[in-house]
C-alpha cells in the first residue's frame, strides 16, 4: 500500500480516506509558537465532489489513492451505462449514473470528456468547459429583441434547461459554459 | 533550462536591507550590542517540536557529527551568564521539514536580551520595534490578552481546566476535522491556530502572554493556580511574528525542561539529540534577571510589504535555493 506523508501534501495529490478517494485542493502547513504543527487542508471527495476542511498532524501517513484523468470520447448510453472511448487504444469503459451526475446534462457523442479513474474504475466525469448543444424546444424568436438582461428557458435536446435571449429560435445550435450552466452564444450552423 | 532567477522582486532586497538597517540602529540607540554565535554546534534544541539539520564533519567519523541551530538561544544564554549585558543577533536559522506559506526551512531570526526587563517591559519595546518596521501598523489598537483570556474571548472555554473531553467537543463545534487522536495540548494548539488567531484584529498587534505550564519551553513558571509559564507571542492579524520569555534562572529547572523534552521525544519516537551541557553549565554559574525574544524577520516583510507567501520576501526560496 503505498502511502504519503503530511511533508508530500499539496494540490492535486489523490489519497483515500475511509475507503473513498480524495483530491487534495489546498494544503497549509501551520505551527504555533511552540507546539505541535499541522496541515491545514481542503480535500475534495472524487465521487460526490464534496469539498471538506480536515487537519493533519504533521508527519502522519495517509493511503495514496490510485486515481488517473484520461480524456475520452463519449459514444452511447443502454440506459444503465454511459460508455467511453479512448481513441487511441479504442479500449472502452463504462461509466454508472452516479459518476456522471450533472454531466448528463453536457453529455454529446463524439464530444471527449474527463473521467476520473479509481482503480481502473470511472469514478467521475468532467464535461469540456464549452459545449453546443441544439435546442429542444422554447418559445419562437422576437426578431430584432436586443433589449439587455431579457431571456427565455430553453430546453435543450440532453434535458438541460437554459436562460436565453430572446432572439433565439427554437432549432439553434448554443454554445454554453457547463461550469455555470449558461448561454455563451449562438452557433452558425 | 533551470529556473534561476530569485523568488523576490528587486524591490524587496532593497526593503530587507532597509529593514537590517533600521533594526540596527534601534538597538544602537539603546546600547544593545550586536553578537554572532556559532550556527554549527556540536548540540541541539531538544524541543521536540522542533527539528534540527545535521551533518557531518570532514574527517567523517560519526562524532564530528553538528547540528544547524534552530535559534541562538543557547549560546547567547552563555554569554550572558559570562557578563555581557543586553545583546541582539540578526541570525540565521534552520529547522527541519517547516514549508510552507508562511514558513522557510531557512529564515532570518532576531533575538534579544534584555537585563532586569520583565516580559510586559519587553513586550513594549517589541511594539515600538515592530511599529518602527512596519509604519502602517495601527498601534493605539494594540491588544495585550493572557492566554486565557484570548481563549475566553473568541471561545468561551478556559485552556487551563478544560478537559480533553470539553476541548475535544470545542474543535468538533468549530466544525474542524481531525484526522487522529490527539492530546490535549494538542487540541489546545489545534483551537489556538484554527480559531482564537483568526479572531485578531487585522491591522494591529496581538500579544497573547501566561501559556499553560507545560508550553513553558525556557521561560520562568509562575506558581499560579493553575501555574503559568511567563512566555508571550506577539500577532500581526493572525500571523506570528515572535515568541519572548521571562527567561527561567533556575539551573535544576533548566535542566528538568531539556530533560523532559529528551524523555518525550523517546516516548514518541523521534530521533534524541546531544543535550548543551555547556548551556546548563552556564545556567549554574548563573542567568542574569532578564527577558527575552525571537521575532521572524521574514514574517515581518512579509507583513510590512503585503506579501501573501514568504518566498515573494526570501532572494531564493527554499525549492530554488
Amino acid at each position: 500500500m503505498a502511502t504519503y506523508n503530511t511533508n508530500m501534501f499539496r494540490s492535486g495529490l489523490k489519497i483515500i480516506i475511509d475507503g473513498d478517494p480524495f483530491n487534495i485542493v489546498e494544503n497549509e502547513f501551520v505551527k504555533p509558537g511552540k507546539g505541535q504543527a499541522f496541515n491545514r487542508t481542503k480535500i475534495k471527495n472524487l465521487k460526490t465532489g464534496r469539498v471538506i476542511d480536515k487537519t493533519w498532524k504533521s508527519g502522519e501517513s495517509v493511503e495514496a489513492a490510485d486515481v488517473i484523468d484520461v480524456a475520452m470520447e463519449y459514444l452511447y448510453t443502454d440506459g444503465e451505462f454511459w460508455y467511453f472511448m479512448d481513441s487511441s487504444t479504442y479500449e472502452q469503459l463504462p461509466a454508472g449514473e452516479t459518476a456522471l451526475a450533472d454531466c448528463l446534462y453536457w453529455l454529446k457523442e463524439q464530444e471527449s470528456y474527463q473521467l476520473i479513474l479509481w482503480n481502473g474504475t470511472p469514478i467521475s466525469v468532467i464535461p469540456p468547459n464549452f459545449v453546443e448543444l441544439q435546442i429542444a424546444q422554447c418559445d419562437p424568436g422576437i426578431r430584432g429583441d436586443t433589449a439587455q438582461g431579457a431571456t427565455k428557458p430553453a430546453t435543450m435536446t440532453t434535458g438541460a434547461t437554459i436562460k436565453v435571449p430572446l432572439f433565439i429560435e427554437a432549432n439553434d445550435t448554443l454554445r454554453i459554459d457547463t461550469r455555470t450552466g449558461e448561454y455563451v452564444s449562438r452557433v452558425k450552423t | 533550462m533551470s529556473e534561476w532567477k530569485p523568488s523576490c522582486t528587486q524591490d524587496v532586497l532593497h526593503d530587507r536591507a532597509r529593514m537590517n538597517y533600521t533594526i540596527r540602529a534601534f538597538f544602537s540607540q539603546r546600547q544593545v550590542l550586536e553578537v554572532e554565535t556559532p550556527a554549527l554546534s556540536q548540540t541541539a534544541n531538544t524541543d521536540p517540536y522542533i527539528e534540527s539539520f545535521h551533518c557531518k564533519g570532514i574527517d567523517d567519523t560519526g562524532k564530528a557529527q553538528r547540528y544547524l541551530h534552530t535559534s541562538p538561544e543557547y549560546p547567547m544564554k552563555r554569554l550572558l551568564a559570562a557578563g555581557c549585558g543586553d545583546i541582539y543577533q540578526l541570525a540565521k536559522v534552520w529547522r527541519a521539514n517547516e514549508v510552507g506559506r508562511q514558513h522557510n526551512p531557512e529564515f532570518t531570526l532576531l533575538e534579544w536580551y534584555r537585563l532586569d526587563f520583565t516580559y510586559h517591559q519587553l513586550m513594549q519595546e517589541v511594539e515600538t520595534l515592530l511599529c518602527d518596521l512596519m509604519p502602517e501598523v495601527k498601534r493605539r489598537e494594540t491588544q495585550k490578552l493572557s492566554y486565557q483570556q484570548a481563549f475566553m474571548n473568541r471561545l468561551g472555554i478556559n485552556p487551563h481546566i478544560a478537559t480533553r473531553e470539553v476541548l475535544y467537543a470545542c474543535v468538533q463545534s468549530e466544525n474542524i476535522h481531525i484526522s487522529t487522536d490527539l492530546d490535549r495540548s494538542a487540541l489546545l494548539d489545534i483551537l489556538m491556530t484554527h480559531c482564537v488567531e483568526a479572531s485578531f484584529p487585522k491591522q494591529a498587534l496581538s500579544f497573547i502572554y501566561d501559556y499553560p505550564a507545560n508550553q513553558s519551553a525556557l521561560a520562568y513558571v509562575r506558581e499560579d493556580n493553575p501555574p503559568v509559564a511567563e512566555r508571550f507571542e506577539v500577532y500581526l492579524g493572525s500571523l506570528e511574528l515572535g515568541n519572548g520569555y521571562q527567561e527561567l534562572q533556575n539551573v535544576d529547572k533548566n535542566t528538568a525542561v531539556l530533560h523532559t523534552e529528551q524523555a518525550y521525544r523517546k516516548k514518541q519516537g523521534i530521533a534524541s539529540v546531544p543535550q548543551d551541557k555547556k548551556f546548563l553549565a552556564a545556567m549554574q554559574d548563573g542567568l542574569p534577571f532578564c527577558s527575552g525574544v525571537a521575532l521572524g524577520i521574514d514574517r515581518i516583510l512579509m507583513a510590512a510589504l503585503h506579501k501573501k507567501s514568504i518566498r515573494e520576501v526570501l532572494s531564493f526560496a527554499w525549492d530554488i535555493a
